[in-house]
């Protein structure tokens, strides 16, 4: 029996997609979002957390049945309070959104251009919705071009492959402006305060918003291959720097901007205000980690073919972690992983930069042991000793 | 993090328990410090829900606000902070010393003799971490500007009395808690992990429970387990054994405690019914005051484990600092100046960004001279050296025209300072600022030979105790031991007008 939360299924499940339904086991799937994606790219070599999130396993469920449940969670007034932002400016066809899109993105001349919010069924299941979103995209990509209206796409969904399996993405909005261009909104209830906003937090909703423009571009150039009539730069082969990570696609996908849009509250009030965000260097980031992480099916061969983790969750420990401090923050599987990282003396434990620091010493044994005389460490153990015999 | 501090971290876990980072404490703690817990409400920006806070460890004064989402209730808490806060920063604004200094007037070039007040000692605030010193400047920040019934114009929603005042301190504090070395106001998470190294990483440091159990295990467990039980241990109703210290809640606490309470609360409030509100608000209050009390032990044990330490010999100068600016800011208040600006203008901020790089390199430079330990980050990083005088040449300068002395030392030191001959080390811990240079080097027996120049006096023999005996220890450093004194910024009517000068 599956309990998957994507019941309209269309196609049959791929033998990757058996194997990790099988995986999970009769839990719910828990679907890879932007956030998991940009915390998996932070830290593109945990094996344990690529496999997990592609078989959409609950992790917090399963660090509880392994006895290290993480103090994750968001308070319910801080849910309320998001939630009352968002569905102020999605109210009425997104009315405040609008208004406040039109006065940010779009140049004075065009401002009175009429606005198309179409209706991107969103009860429907996700393979629906990615067509849904598609069709909308490319009449929007057509009113732009004619000049006829702006588009704001409300909740759409995007399909992204990663490592092998496919991601359903959910950005908060696209704008396709009247200039053609297409822009990412991401909303979020951190206030703006002042003219600036808390830069961890800015830093992780950058981080998403970069992982749905390539989820974007993505979109774009499948639509761009399946309309070959369609506008195309002829000879405009811009292979001037293949390597460089910012150079811009082409195509349809050129038209998506590397600036997403913020939208917060302002100051103390409930009020949104917008400010624009530049996602180059997470965009350049997050491919990069995403194109380097191993492909799902390789990861998969570290674990028995019968493993299923809602009856065995003592299996995942077959997958190798990477465990760094800066989990903490970010999985929430990170207090069993540490666990396991600390019995096994690693020296990650104690922070990110000491394991260059110590270089081949790689357990805090192995660099305990070499302060001893004539070892790697011996003068800077001295000198400590030194200091605190004083 | 240096190689020394990683040793100290890797010694920890061996150890089970924190190891020193310092032999002396580098920051100030008044005799009268006054403490504050305060907890935000999750989802509102600066919106208080409570605080625990006072000078008597004994005798903390509690606030909640039952409703966080009421503004009023939430000025109405604002006010009471301000009643129990601003008597005590006010107390120390009577009691002055008089310092003088030789002013030289700009126009007839005279002489006189300028009297300044300076506060004998400043308050002191200390908050569990970062967290608490940010919330208390967006306390500053929603109050320093609102209006009262007392203005003039005071508005639709006029704020109590001294609301506003409150603002203005809390709006200081917290700006000259970005100074390096300044110790107005405490965050103590960060201050203990100044003076041990845990077991763990610095980002499992800023949890004041989980950092007290690795600088104070109980009695027969180890850091790690202790660390571990206060991150994550709960009890039976799903409610963390040790409260974080905030100023956010834990989200379980909030779900299954608060929320139900708040419900509570407003119903009864919307039946009108005062008794019951009443009765209602002291429920949410036993339940805040329940998470808060842990963490208000905690902040008394860590400043408890900072006094126990011997204060470094420079802290007393930089506590000066600390009570300049609050003189400065008593002044700027009594002159009836108005609130501090949401944006700095170009010169104010150009001169708080030259201060706080000064005072970085000056609190670096200090405590290097007042701890071994931070000294030996230097020595290890071939910036200084320190070792046993082996020999002592008097040696003349006979360029000029009476001989100057140039005495040859001959230290013999297992530090490998990068220093070739010719090269400039400055004496540190001797009885003046002194200068010498290399004059040659035996890198094999570890024998540097220096040349002094300066800081022996004007005759022709070096004064007494000026030149370094032989078997005396000494260290000398390749930086120089004072921060340089940044080009003056020039005065306002110079100013060019991008910089906020006057229009041309």
């Amino acid at each position: 029996m599956n309990h998957s939360t994507h019941p309209r299924v269309d196609q049959p499940l791929t033998p990757l997609e058996a194997r990790l339904a099988a995986l999970r086991g009769d839990a719910a799937a828990r679907s890879m979002d932007a956030r998991a994606l940009a915390a998996l790219a932070a830290n593109p070599g945990c094996d344990r957390r690529a496999v997990l999130d592609a078989a959409g396993v609950d992790k917090a469920s399963l660090a509880a049945r392994l006895g290290s449940p993480a103090a994750f969670g968001q308070s319910p007034f801080a849910i309320t309070r998001g939630l009352v932002f968002e569905r102020r400016l999605r109210a009425d066809r997104c009315a405040e959104l609008v208004a406040l899109l039109r006065s940010e993105l779009l140049p004075e001349a065009s401002a009175q251009t009429p606005v198309e919010v179409p209706d991107l069924l969103p009860s429907e299941g996700p393979a629906v919705r990615a067509a849904r979103t598609r069709v909308a995209l490319s009449e929007a990509a057509a009113a732009a071009s004619a000049g006829r209206a702006w588009t704001l796409l409300d909740r759409p969904l995007l399909r992204l492959d990663v490592a092998g399996s496919s991601v359903s993405l959910e950005p908060d909005a696209i704008v396709v402006g009247p200039d053609g261009r297409w822009t990412v909104v991401e909303i979020k209830s951190f206030p703006i305060l002042d003219g600036s906003a808390d830069p961890t937090k800015v830093g992780a909703a950058a981080r998403q918003a970069a992982v749905y423009v390539l989820a974007l571009r993505a979109t774009a150039s499948a639509l761009d291959a399946a309309a070959p009539s369609a506008v195309r730069p002829a000879g405009a082969s811009g292979a001037g720097k293949p390597g460089s990570p910012y150079v811009e696609p082409e195509g349809l996908a050129g038209a998506v901007r590397t600036t997403g849009l913020l939208v917060c509250p302002r100051d103390f009030s409930n009020v949104a205000v917008a400010a624009p965000l530049d996602l180059r260097k997470q965009l350049a980031v997050t491919r990069r980690q995403l194109v380097r992480m191993t492909r799902i099916e390789t990861l998969l061969a570290a674990l028995p073919e019968t493993a299923r983790l809602d009856e065995a969750p003592e299996a995942v420990d077959a997958l190798a972690h990477a465990y760094t401090p800066d989990c903490l923050a970010a999985c929430e599987l990170s207090f069993h992983c540490r666990t396991q990282a600390r019995a096994a003396g690693a020296v990650e434990t104690l922070g990110r930069g000491v394991r260059g620091e110590l270089g081949s010493l790689t357990t805090v044994e192995a660099a305990l042991a070499a302060t001893g005389e004539g070892e790697a460490l011996a003068r800077a153990a001295r000198l400590r000793e030194e200091a605190l015999a004083r | 993090m240096s190689l020394l501090t990683t040793l100290a971290r890797l010694e920890a876990v061996r150890a089970g328990v924190a190891q020193p980072l310092a032999t002396v404490r580098h920051r100030h703690v008044s005799e009268r410090p006054f403490a504050l817990v305060p907890l935000a409400a999750a989802g509102e920006t600066g919106a208080p829900l409570a605080m625990l806070l006072g000078s008597d460890r004994e005798h903390p004064r509690l606030l909640t606000v039952p409703q966080p989402l009421d503004r009023d209730l939430r000025f109405a808490f604002l006010a009471r902070l301000g009643d129990e806060l601003l008597p005590y920063l006010e107390s120390f604004g009577g009691d002055v010393e008089l310092l003088e200094r030789n002013v030289k007037d700009p126009e007839s070039g005279e002489k006189t003799v300028e009297v300044r007040e300076l506060c004998a000692d400043a308050p002191q605030l200390i908050v569990p971490n970062p967290g608490g010193v940010e919330l208390l400047g967006l306390f500053g920040r929603s109050t320093r500007f609102r209006r009262t019934a007392e203005d003039p114009d005071p508005g639709p929603y006029p704020a109590p009395a001294r609301v506003p005042l409150l603002g203005r301190w809390l709006t200081h504090l917290s700006e000259r808690a970005n100074v390096p070395g300044s110790s107005m106001l405490l965050p103590l998470t960060s201050t203990l992990a100044r003076h041990w190294a845990t077991g763990q990483s610095s980002l499992e440091d800023a949890h004041l429970g989980a950092l007290l159990a690795w600088i104070a295990p109980p009695e027969g467990s180890r850091g790690e387990q202790a660390a571990s039980r206060a991150e994550n241990g709960r009890d039976e109703r799903g409610q963390l054994l040790v409260p974080p210290a905030g100023p956010a809640t834990d989200p379980d606490f909030d779900s299954l405690l608060l929320a139900p309470a708040v419900t509570r609360y407003d119903a009864a409030r919307s039946a009108q019914d005062e008794p019951l509100t009443r009765a209602r608000a002291e429920e949410i209050e036993a339940l805040l005051r329940s998470v808060l009390l842990p963490v208000w032990h905690q902040v008394w044990q860590g400043i408890d484990l900072l006094r126990e330490l011997p204060p470094a010999a420079h802290v007393v100068e930089r506590w000066e600092g600390d009570r300049w600016s609050y003189t400065g800011h008593r002044d700027r208040v009594a002159a009836g100046e108005p609130p501090q600006p949401l944006h700095d203008d170009a010169v104010t901020a150009a001169r708080k960004l030259a201060q706080r790089e000064r005072e970085q390199v000056r609190v670096d430079l200090e405590e290097a001279l007042d701890d071994p330990l931070a000294m030996a980050e230097h020595r290890l990083a071939g910036q200084a050296f320190a070792g046993e005088v082996v020999e002592v040449q008097p040696d003349y300068d006979t360029s000029g025209r009476s001989p100057k002395p140039r005495p040859l030392v001959t230290v013999r030191t297992e530090d490998r300072p990068h220093l070739d001959p010719g090269g400039e080390v400055h004496r540190a811990g001797g009885p003046s600022t002194q200068r010498a240079e290399l004059a040659w080097l035996d890198a094999e027996a570890g024998l540097l030979t220096l040349r002094l120049l300066s800081g022996m006096g004007r005759k022709k023999e070096p004064e007494p105790g000026s030149v370094p005996e032989q078997g005396e220890q000494v260290c000398f450093t390749l930086f120089e031991l004072s921060a340089r004194q940044s080009a003056p910024l020039p005065d306002p009517e110079d100013t060019p007008w991008t910089h906020g000068g006057p229009p041309q």
